[in-house]
Formats: C-alpha cells, sequence, structure tokens
C-alpha cells in the first residue's frame, strides 16, 4: 500500500514573511500518476520536497500508507526522486549512478548489477553503462535518472519536472515513455511541472496549484470541462479559454449588446459582475446576419488540421485578444468580421470577485 | 626617501616604456616583412623578449646551478659527484636535513588539506556572516609574511630559564599550573620541534587550502547532495563519495601547491632555530652551505636535490591539469 496523504502539511522558510504552501490537503492513491501543476513560485515544487524529505514539514502531517513520515530522514521513507537537473554523480560511471543507492542499502553484488542491468534494458541504456554522465546526451541523462529511480523499486517516485530540460521533440517522446513505464510499474507517482500539456497527458489525475493553495485535483478531462475557478479555467487549456467581463441582467449576461447564452444554474445563481469563460473551439460562426460577437480578425493561424483566428472586439469586456478554433481553412483572412456565438452547455461562468464556478 | 620614491617611479615608467617601444619596433619589423612572412615571424619576433627574458634569468641561472654542483667551493675545478657524495655520506644531512624535508613534506600538505576542507566544510554551514567572519580570520595569517608568522611564532614558543617571567604563551600557560618551562624548540624527541615550525607554515598556508576547497565545495551541485540524500546516504557517505569525488581535481591542486611551498621552505626555520635541534630542511641547508662555509658547490648540490625532487611532483600536476582541461 502506498498512497500518500497530506493533512494541513505547511512549508514555511526560515525569515520569509508568508508560508511557502500554507496547508496542503492531498491524497493520492494508489498506484496513482498525481501531477501537481501551476505557474512558477506557486508552491509545487516545495510541496513535492515536503513529500521527499528534503523540506522540513512545519506543521501537519504526510503519511505514506499508514505510515506517518512527516519526521523521518529521506532515506527512511522509501522515495526515489528523478531531479529538474537529473544529479547524476559526475564522477560515476552510468552503472555506478544507478547502483549507487542498492550500495549503500548494502544489496549483494549479484543482485545489484541484475537490477542495474533489467532497468538499463528496460530504458535502453544497455550499451551505455560504463560510460560517464558527461559523455551522454541530454535524452540518455535523464533516462540515467529515471533508471536510479527504478533500480530502487520504492513505494513512491517523486519526479521533480524531469522533462524541462530536453529540446521539444524529446520532450513529447519522453512524455510518452515516462506515462507507459508508470503504468507498467504501477508506482504511485507525483509528478511536477509547469507545463500544462504534460499535466494533462501524462497525469491520471491533477492537482492545479496556486499561491501555496491547491485549487482543483481532478482528472486532466474534468479540469478541462469543469474548472472549478478562475485560475483553474484560464490555467489549462492551450490556446487559453477566452475569458470575458458580463453584467448579470435578469437571469442573462450581457457582454455590451450579445448576450452569452447561459445554463440554468448560472441563471439562478448570477448576479452583478461575472465572468464568462468559452473555449476556443467552443465558438460557432454564425451566419452573415450579424447574430453573436463580432470580432475583427488580426491573425489566422494554419495549423493544418484545424486553424486559430485571432480577433479583438470592440464590445467592452472583451479580452485583447478572442481566439476562435476553426475547422475549415482558408475562409477567413486577416481584416475580416465574423460573428461568433456558442451553447449554454459550453460556457462557463464564474464571479468575477470571488473566482468561483457558478454554472453547473 | 622622497628621491628614492621618486627614482623607483622614474625606472617603472622608463622600463615599461621601453617595453612598449620594443614590441613597436619588433611589430615594424614584422610588418617589413613581405608577404606571408609576416603573419609567420611575427608571433615569434613578439615572444622574442619574454623568451629572453627566461632564458637569462631563469635557464641560464639553473644550467649554471647544474654545472656548478659538480664544481668546488668557489666554483673553480671540477669535482665530479663529490659534491652529492659528501652530502650524501654525511649523516647529518641524510638523517636530519633530508629526513626532516621528507616529514614536512608527508606532514604539511595533507595537513592543510584536511583542516582547510574541515573549515570549508563546517563554515558552509554556518550563517552567511558567520561564515564571512570565521573564513576572514582563518585566512588573514596568509597576509603574514612566513618571516613575521616565524616571528610571531617563536614568541609563542619562547622559554626563559626557569623562575623568571615566562614571555612565550605555552610557558606562559603552564607556569598558570605551576609546571616549569620547557624548551619547546630545543626538544627534538620525536621530532617535536620540527612539528611546531610545521605549525607555522601550517597556520599561515590553510588559509589558501580553505579558500580553494571551500569554493570546491560550493561549487559541489546541491541536487547532488539531495539525490545522494534520496539514495539512503548518511552524511558521512554523502561526502566521501559524493562530495569529495567531486572536488579531487582541487585537492589535487591544493596539495601540489602546498607539496612545492614545503620543499623550498627556510624563512621559518632560520628565522626560528637556523636549523639547530635537528630542525635543519634542505632549504635552510642551502643558506647555510652559503652564507657559513662558502661552499658553492654543496649549496648548487642541494638546489638539485630539490629540482630532481620537485620535478615528478611538477610533472604529475600538468598531467593531471591536462587531465581537467581535456575532461
Amino acid at each position: 500500500m502506498a498512497s500518500i496523504r497530506f493533512e494541513k502539511a505547511q512549508r514555511w522558510y526560515p525569515g520569509a514573511d508568508a508560508p511557502a504552501v500554507p496547508g496542503i490537503d492531498l491524497e493520492i492513491r494508489d498506484g496513482e500518476f498525481m501531477v501537481l501543476v501551476g505557474p512558477s513560485g506557486c508552491g509545487k515544487s516545495t510541496t513535492l520536497r515536503m513529500l521527499a524529505g528534503l523540506e522540513a514539514v512545519n506543521e501537519g502531517k504526510i503519511f505514506i500508507g499508514d505510515r506517518d513520515i512527516t519526521a523521518l530522514p529521506p532515506k527512511d521513507r522509501d522515495i526515489a526522486m528523478v531531479f529538474q537537473n537529473y544529479a547524476l554523480y559526475p564522477h560515476m560511471s552510468v552503472e555506478d549512478n544507478m547502483a549507487f543507492a542498492l550500495k549503500i542499502a548494502k544489496v549483494p553484488a549479484q543482485q545489484r548489477k541484475q537490477r542495474v542491468r533489467e532497468a538499463a534494458e528496460m530504458l535502453g541504456l544497455t550499451e551505455y553503462l560504463q560510460r560517464k554522465p558527461k559523455a551522454l546526451s541530454g535524452g540518455q541523462r535523464q533516462r540515467v535518472a529515471m533508471g536510479r529511480a527504478i533500480v530502487r523499486s520504492p513505494q513512491v517516485f517523486c519526479m521533480d519536472e524531469p522533462l524541462s530540460n530536453l529540446d521539444a521533440k524529446m520532450r513529447v517522446q519522453t512524455r510518452t515513455d515516462i506515462a507507459k513505464l508508470q503504468s507498467d510499474l504501477g508506482t504511485t507517482t507525483v509528478y511536477v511541472t509547469h507545463d500544462q500539456v504534460e499535466a494533462m497527458t501524462m497525469g491520471d489525475r491533477v492537482a492545479v496549484m496556486n499561491v501555496g493553495e491547491l485549487q482543483q485535483v481532478d482528472t486532466p478531462l474534468r479540469l478541462y470541462d469543469h474548472p472549478d475557478n478562475l485560475f483553474v479555467a484560464g490555467f489549462i487549456g492551450s490556446p487559453q479559454m477566452n475569458l470575458m467581463k458580463a453584467v448579470a441582467v435578469d437571469g442573462k449576461a450581457k457582454i455590451g449588446d450579445y448576450l452569452v447564452p447561459v445554463d440554468p444554474a448560472s441563471q439562478r445563481k448570477m448576479s452583478g459582475k461575472v465572468t464568462v469563460g468559452v473555449r476556443p473551439e467552443a465558438w460557432r460562426l454564425t451566419s452573415d446576419g450579424g447574430e453573436g460577437l463580432p470580432i475583427t480578425v488580426t491573425l489566422v493561424e494554419d495549423l493544418g488540421a484545424d486553424s486559430f483566428i485571432y480577433g479583438t472586439s470592440e464590445v467592452e469586456g472583451t479580452p485583447s485578444t478572442v481566439i476562435v478554433r476553426v475547422s475549415e481553412r482558408g475562409r477567413i483572412h486577416k481584416g475580416d468580421v465574423i460573428h461568433v456565438t456558442t451553447d449554454p452547455r459550453n460556457v462557463h461562468v464564474f464571479d468575477t470577485n470571488s473566482g468561483e464556478r457558478l454554472s453547473d | 626617501m622622497l628621491v628614492k620614491a621618486l627614482i623607483a617611479l622614474v625606472t617603472v615608467a622608463a622600463g615599461i616604456g621601453a617595453a612598449l617601444l620594443l614590441y613597436y619596433i619588433l611589430n615594424l619589423i614584422a610588418e617589413r616583412l613581405p608577404g606571408g612572412w609576416e603573419d609567420r615571424i611575427k608571433p615569434y619576433l613578439l615572444i622574442l623578449p619574454a623568451f629572453l627574458a627566461i632564458v637569462v634569468y631563469l635557464i641560464y641561472p639553473t644550467v649554471l646551478t647544474f654545472i656548478n654542483s659538480f664544481k668546488d667551493n668557489f666554483s673553480r675545478n671540477w669535482v665530479g659527484f663529490a659534491n652529492y657524495r659528501s652530502l650524501f655520506e654525511s649523516s647529518s644531512f641524510v638523517k636530519g636535513t633530508l629526513f626532516n624535508t621528507l616529514l614536512w613534506i608527508l606532514i604539511v600538505p595533507a595537513v592543510c588539506v584536511i583542516l582547510g576542507l574541515l573549515v570549508a566544510t563546517l563554515a558552509d554551514r554556518l550563517s552567511p556572516q558567520g561564515e564571512k567572519t570565521a573564513k576572514t580570520i582563518i585566512f588573514l595569517p596568509m597576509a603574514v609574511a612566513l618571516v613575521g608568522s616565524a616571528v610571531i611564532w617563536h614568541f609563542i614558543y619562547d622559554s626563559e630559564p626557569a623562575g623568571s617571567t615566562q614571555i612565550g604563551l605555552l610557558n606562559g600557560i603552564r607556569s598558570i599550573f605551576h609546571q616549569g618551562p620547557v624548551a619547546w624548540l630545543n626538544t627534538s624527541t620525536f621530532h617535536l620541534n620540527s612539528v611546531l615550525l610545521m605549525v607555522i607554515l601550517i597556520w599561515g598556508q590553510v588559509g589558501f587550502s580553505m579558500v580553494l576547497l571551500s569554493a570546491a565545495v560550493k561549487g559541489v551541485p546541491t541536487d547532488t547532495l539531495e539525490a545522494a540524500r534520496m539514495d539512503g546516504a548518511s552524511e558521512r557517505q554523502i561526502f566521501a563519495r559524493v562530495v569529495i569525488p567531486q572536488i579531487r581535481g582541487t585537492i589535487i591542486t591544493v596539495f601540489v601547491t602546498v607539496t612545492i611551498g614545503v620543499l623550498k621552505v627556510f624563512d621559518v626555520v632560520y628565522v626560528t632555530t637556523d636549523g639547530n635541534f635537528n630542525t635543519d630542511v634542505l632549504g635552510n641547508q642551502f643558506w647555510t652551505q652559503i652564507s657559513t662555509f662558502f661552499n658553492y658547490g654543496a649549496a648548487s648540490a642541494i638546489v638539485v636535490i630539490m629540482m630532481a625532487a620537485l620535478i615528478p611532483i611538477m610533472w604529475y600536476q600538468v598531467r593531471h591539469f591536462r587531465a581537467e582541461e581535456a575532461a
């Protein structure tokens, strides 16, 4: 059993005015791939390092299974970590890097060799075992760092932005490699990243953090379809969700003259200032009749499969750029004025002041 | 005084001016060479003055010393290996001077590295202000000339006749406990006095060792330490198996540099005991041969022995340096 439970775990750096993580409550299931995602400084790395034992927990508790590990030193937690810069021992060969933890644990040489060989095979590192880290490419080093974690067969993997030093192509490939490896091994994994695409593609569940607080913990699609607040709505999805300022009048959300269709729950709950979110692909072009939100096209990005239209709307409350995804190409050009609208089930309504979700 | 300062100033100015003029003329000559020759000859022309200076001030004296080591005390007649033979046949040279020098080489560099490493590691755990203060204090002796250090420590080791006031720190402390004075620097049992003299050099050198090693320790990536911690290593294992191997290059550099300094040690011994009471070392013996015995042949032979001892160390350092460069 290697579920993980944070109970109001707090980290307050000595001398700081406020805690980096005021108190996090999070449950991670056995075998789950949990991604912590958020902008830099949101406390995701601190949270991970508290779990690893590299940061002291000032208040609250952390459990692995039934074990309270809050005060245990890292070596007694049975956790392996993959670092952003890989943290390979530069003076050791790949083999020695992977075997180091086993050597410390006094695993017999025969067994040690066996486990390193297995991990190396799994990661395609067999022919590099005698090399030093500096003679390896970035991708290979990353895999050695993974291998070093795997050979220990720990209860938990901690990964701190392990892909951020790879080039774009390598990152996409390694992303799937890691996700597959994790599901094969079934080891509970906590993975920190600032890249929401990584979070969406890799995580069984994703915990979105901002300024030290959990914003929402959900499956990737649920985060996408049902963001709990404005922060999550703006953070998850690329390109970003269009967030527009509207005024609630008699159960209707108005942006200038455009009446945004909203669902019954929002109709009931909203009042005063609300923020209306529509994903780029949720817009529908209206026929030339002039219904909907008028947008002057400033840029068309043809990606082949689909196109993103970037435009401005003179209507008060709209963001500086409105993004619309369309599936056909070549029909809309820079300078055109288009009208877009959407359906109630695609509209996310938030209270502007509290940022809370109002729609169902 | 003012006149002397003026003369010094003029000399420096004239020296720099002359050097500039020399290079200017050499450059002019190079530019007058036809076509491709300019580029081919110019580098050699420009290094010529430095090369000549090295020949005149370094290579020529070295060769001369080597030659003189095979001549008599006034460098007149060839005597073959007689100087070396008499040195190595003298038990006071072999069992005294040579053995003491060996002791210095065995002890001082190792202690400097270990202490420097200890201070560097411990200071790293202090508050930034505490670290700065501690390092400054330990580095301070570096600013004192070795002659000065020797004089200071000579006072610390001073011994007055029993019954009179002890001005030496060590004997002063003993007198507090009503213990009679010990003539520290006369006591060669277990080479105590030599060790006490080594303390002086260590006191002066440990700052150098600490500064280099401290920079190296700080240069060890923190995440490798954290990785080792995650891998289950204890702090001691981390130090021995992760930190030390990563600063190995600096340790060797410090070790070699201190060793070279130790091999040449002279002032500490000269100021304190002048090699008496079985504290003699090569550097001091060299000077004794010149100043007391007027024996330039024997003095040259000692220098050649020192050089011979230095060559393997230098060779190792250069080789190590190249390996680091290539890595």
